[in-house]
């Protein structure tokens, strides 16, 4: 189809073209950029953890007052969980995964060095790859005789033993490939605080930290010491069972709990499948924002081109007449505007390319964000197409309704 | 004149109610959108103590050692017990508090209400007259029971209504981590948004609901909560935290003249370089001194998401206008013809420039009108959020007057270029045409 006569007759309403394509535009721009922040939430939401998330629930606990024997009662207590039915291992630990606070350390790969490598969170607790049902892909667990209480951590810190300390851990794959890219991490020392060595004997899957802040300084740079707690060091109790079972170990759990000691509080419990939820709840509340606004921007501009595509059919209404009139099928007239809308459409994008491009710099430097990959591109301008092509259907079709009759009346 | 002009508008807007329609729509979804982001903004992004903020200031050391070290990097949020108390007993301001947050079991009197875990600040006497914090029966503690570790508390007016049903409590013993405590004062309104002094425990929406005197709760072990960060071989040991290479602790100052500002900031970097050279600091004096605005500002407090949600709205809303000046383009265009024997008849350009820009001031009041609604129940949803914000979202009569004139204002903005066209048509053409 010829396009020339089309861009002549645009040219003679060039105000209105010019409002059409800067709103499209506009809208290509925006989207674009939105689909992007929606994919970015996504992806967020999608972390994997590591761990059985169907199968745990957790009891955080703290007591009244001090309770010099904690270590002795954390024994106690696991003892007496692990005894409930259905209950297939039960720990303290002292961070759980999607918790908003979390404990983090900065690691060197040489005691030397001035900057850390990276900062890891550390997870502390008795059994913890059997609760939590991590994966090791390479070395050994931790070994009993490895542990100790983090009382006694604090006490050999304090005294400056830190030969005495704990020198083994587990790292994650991701952490292994940062730290020692291309090498085989076994065996690998990195250091914490003033030079003190750790050792890794072994390497996780998969395990993300605590904390929304630090998801983006690597979700999975986590470490596993041979380290107990109790509830006094702030920690919680992580119950393995089968999905079905949940709800009823949590509620023995919490009972048997309180009858061994009825001198504590319980501050929060659940399912980790609902501490999950709870942890990306904003991220999927700011993800429905984008889609809504996403949606109501190409409404807008759809009914906008449906409303001015309108006017210009009633507008050339004997125009029309007289091209039917002069042998031109309705196929001819339809495709004359699903052509307009599609030149229109094409300079629009082409505009908010540009403007998306800039709106993504601004996002970089303001709000610390990535840059765009160029596929978010096309799929804006294949979206603005597709409303444009939809938009215009209905009185493109009325155009081409209009009977050559028009042509020989006078007004 | 005008009454005729509104009527004339009336007619015209219902001749073709469509497309009205799609106008007054558009008008709204972007005022809505807009108005209930900015609100939240603005909401957020208040003054926690109007009037008082501006001479309170918030002092910053480096007492870290010189791992990753770089010249002129942040010193830490928070303080020593060493620095902190040092700074407390100098005395240099009108004003001053040592604080930090924590949780404290607390045991009710009726066996009705179980035992809880309460939101708590441990803080130094001044905390009371230097924010103005008001209080309904009682009063605050002074040095002398900072002094003596003394077991008094002052307790919230929600935690006094929970306990007390809201009656005189003064007097009265409360149970905090096994142990008695004397209530000397029952506090008013008071909640502060953003919660400023201490950022750690959520900045907003989190209010304490016991205060203890920062000596007793060390005495007592009371559990501190918030944010510890430590170097060197500090380990974050609660019980020691005293001794420990830790900063868990917030220091706010009152300042009252620029020059004693001035002076303040060359008595941190004294006390620093003196440091330095008694061997406790190892970087060269890197201090800090903002005022309460200034620190919100330096710590982000407005949430990144709620900047962007605006962003995204303001870009909304020139779109809807960009669409309401192609619509409305399109509908004066249309009545060139009415306009043009207008026009024939007598009258001025600018009559019919004023008429037609107080048609689209129609379509603007009542867009702005839904976009209210619209923006009342964008806020609504706001508030059914997760956040902790969400219950702020509320408008006020300042972000309520905004609305109408920004939506007035805006589709005007968007009668003007087809109100100046369509007046502009020659009338013998149109005459012509017809």
């Amino acid at each position: 189809m010829d396009i020339r006569p089309i861009l002549f007759t645009l040219r003679r309403h060039k105000l209105t073209c010019f409002l059409l394509i800067l709103q499209i535009a506009f809208t290509c721009a925006i989207v674009c950029n939105t689909i992007f922040l929606i994919g970015q939430r996504l992806d967020r939401m999608r972390t994997p953890s590591g761990v059985a998330e169907q199968e745990l629930v957790y009891v955080q606990m703290a007591y009244i007052g001090d309770r010099p024997d904690a270590n002795a009662r954390a024994a106690e207590d696991v003892a007496a969980l692990q005894s409930i039915t259905g209950v297939k291992a039960a720990t303290l630990i002292n961070e759980l995964p999607f918790d908003e606070g979390s404990n983090n350390m900065d690691v060197r790969t040489d005691p030397a060095q001035r900057m850390p490598s990276l900062s890891a969170t550390q997870y502390f607790g008795d059994n913890l790859v059997q609760t939590l049902g991590l994966r090791i892909v390479e070395g050994r667990d931790l070994r009993p005789e490895e542990y100790m209480a983090l009382s006694d951590v604090f006490t050999l810190l304090a005294n400056k033993q830190y030969d005495k300390l704990p020198n083994t851990t587990l790292i994650t794959r991701a952490m292994a490939d940062r730290l020692w890219p291309g090498q085989d991490p076994l065996g690998k020392r990195f250091y914490v605080g003033q030079g003190i060595p750790f050792t890794v004997v072994g390497v996780i899957a998969d395990l993300i930290r605590p904390g929304h802040d630090r998801l983006g300084l690597g979700a999975q740079y986590s470490t596993l010491w041979p380290v107990r707690v109790s509830l006094i060091d702030g920690a919680a109790f992580i119950i393995r069972c089968a999905p079905q079972d949940r709800d009823r170990v949590l509620r023995a759990a919490v009972d048997k709990l309180k009858a061994l000691d009825p001198n504590r509080i319980v501050l929060g419990k659940g399912t980790i499948e609902q501490h999950r939820r709870d942890f990306f709840q904003t991220d999927r509340a700011m993800a429905g924002i984008l889609v809504g606004v996403c949606l109501a921007l190409l409404i807008v501009t759809a009914l906008g081109i449906v409303g001015l595509a309108s006017f210009w059919v009633s507008q050339r209404n004997r125009s029309i007449g007289v091209r039917r009139a002069l042998g031109a099928t309705r196929g001819n007239i339809l495709h004359y505007f699903q052509t307009e809308n599609f030149l229109l459409t094409s300079m629009g994008i082409a505009l908010g390319m540009v403007l998306a491009y800039g709106i993504n710099l601004f996002l970089i430097v303001h709000y610390e964000l990535p840059r765009m990959p160029m596929v978010y591109f096309p799929v804006g301008a294949v979206l603005l197409w597709c409303l444009g092509q939809a938009a215009v259907l209905g009185p493109a079709l009325r155009a081409a309704a209009v009977p050559p009759v028009v042509a020989t009346r006078s007004v | 004149m005008f009454g005729y002009y509104l009527d004339l508008a009336i007619r015209s807007l219902r001749r073709n109610k469509v497309l009205t329609g799609l106008m007054v729509l558009a008008i709204a979804m972007g005022i809505g959108a807009s108005m209930t982001t900015l609100t939240v903004l603005h909401v957020l992004s208040g003054d926690p103590l109007p009037g008082r903020s501006a001479s309170l200031y918030y002092p910053q050391l480096d007492p870290r050692d010189m791992q990753a070290y770089t010249p002129g990097v942040e010193p830490p949020a928070q303080l020593t017990w060493t620095d902190g108390m040092y700074l407390l007993h100098a005395k240099r301001g009108t004003h001053q508090a040592l604080m930090t947050g924590g949780m404290v079991p607390l045991q009710p009197a009726q066996s009705s209400i179980d035992p809880f875990h309460a939101n708590a600040r441990y803080t130094t006497a001044d905390f009371f007259p230097m924010f103005g914090v008001p209080f309904q029966y009682g009063a605050a503690w002074g040095d002398a029971e900072d002094q003596a570790s003394a077991r008094v508390v002052v307790i919230s007016a929600e935690l006094n209504d929970k306990l007390f049903g809201g009656e005189n409590s003064v007097g009265k013993t409360l149970r905090l981590q096994k142990a008695d405590f004397r209530i000397i004062g029952v506090l008013g309104d008071w909640r502060p948004n953003p919660h400023f002094y201490d950022l750690y425990m959520g900045a907003y929406a989190n209010y304490e609901q016991v205060y203890v005197p920062l000596s007793t709760s060390r005495a007592l072990h009371m559990e501190h909560d918030g944010s510890t960060d430590c170097w060197g071989d500090g380990g974050g040991d609660q019980v020691h935290l005293e001794t420990q290479p830790c900063t868990w602790l917030q220091f706010w100052v009152e300042l009252d003249s620029p020059a004693s500002v001035a002076a303040y900031k060359e008595f941190l970097e004294h006390y620093s370089a003196d440091q330095r050279a008694a061997g406790r600091f190892v970087r060269p004096p890197n201090v800090r001194l903002r005022n309460v605005m200034q620190w919100l500002d330096a710590n982000h407090v407005v949430p990144n998401d709620t900047r962007l949600q605006a962003w995204l709205a303001l870009g909304f809303l020139v779109v809807c206008l960009v669409n309401t000046v192609g619509l409305m383009l399109a509908k004066f265009m249309r009545r060139a013809g009415e306009l043009g024997v207008r026009r024939a008849l007598g009258a001025s350009r600018r009559t019919l420039f004023g008429q037609l820009l107080l048609e689209s001031g129609v379509i603007g009041f009542v867009g702005g009108m839904l976009g209210l609604l619209l923006a009342l129940l964008g806020l609504w949803l706001v508030r059914q959020q997760p956040s902790d914000y969400a219950k702020l979202a509320h408008m006020d009569a300042a972000m309520l007057l905004a609305t109408f004139v920004i939506s007035v204002a805006a589709s005007t903005l968007a009668g003007l270029l087809p109100a100046w066209r369509a007046c502009h048509v020659a009338p013998a053409l149109q005459l012509k045409a017809q």
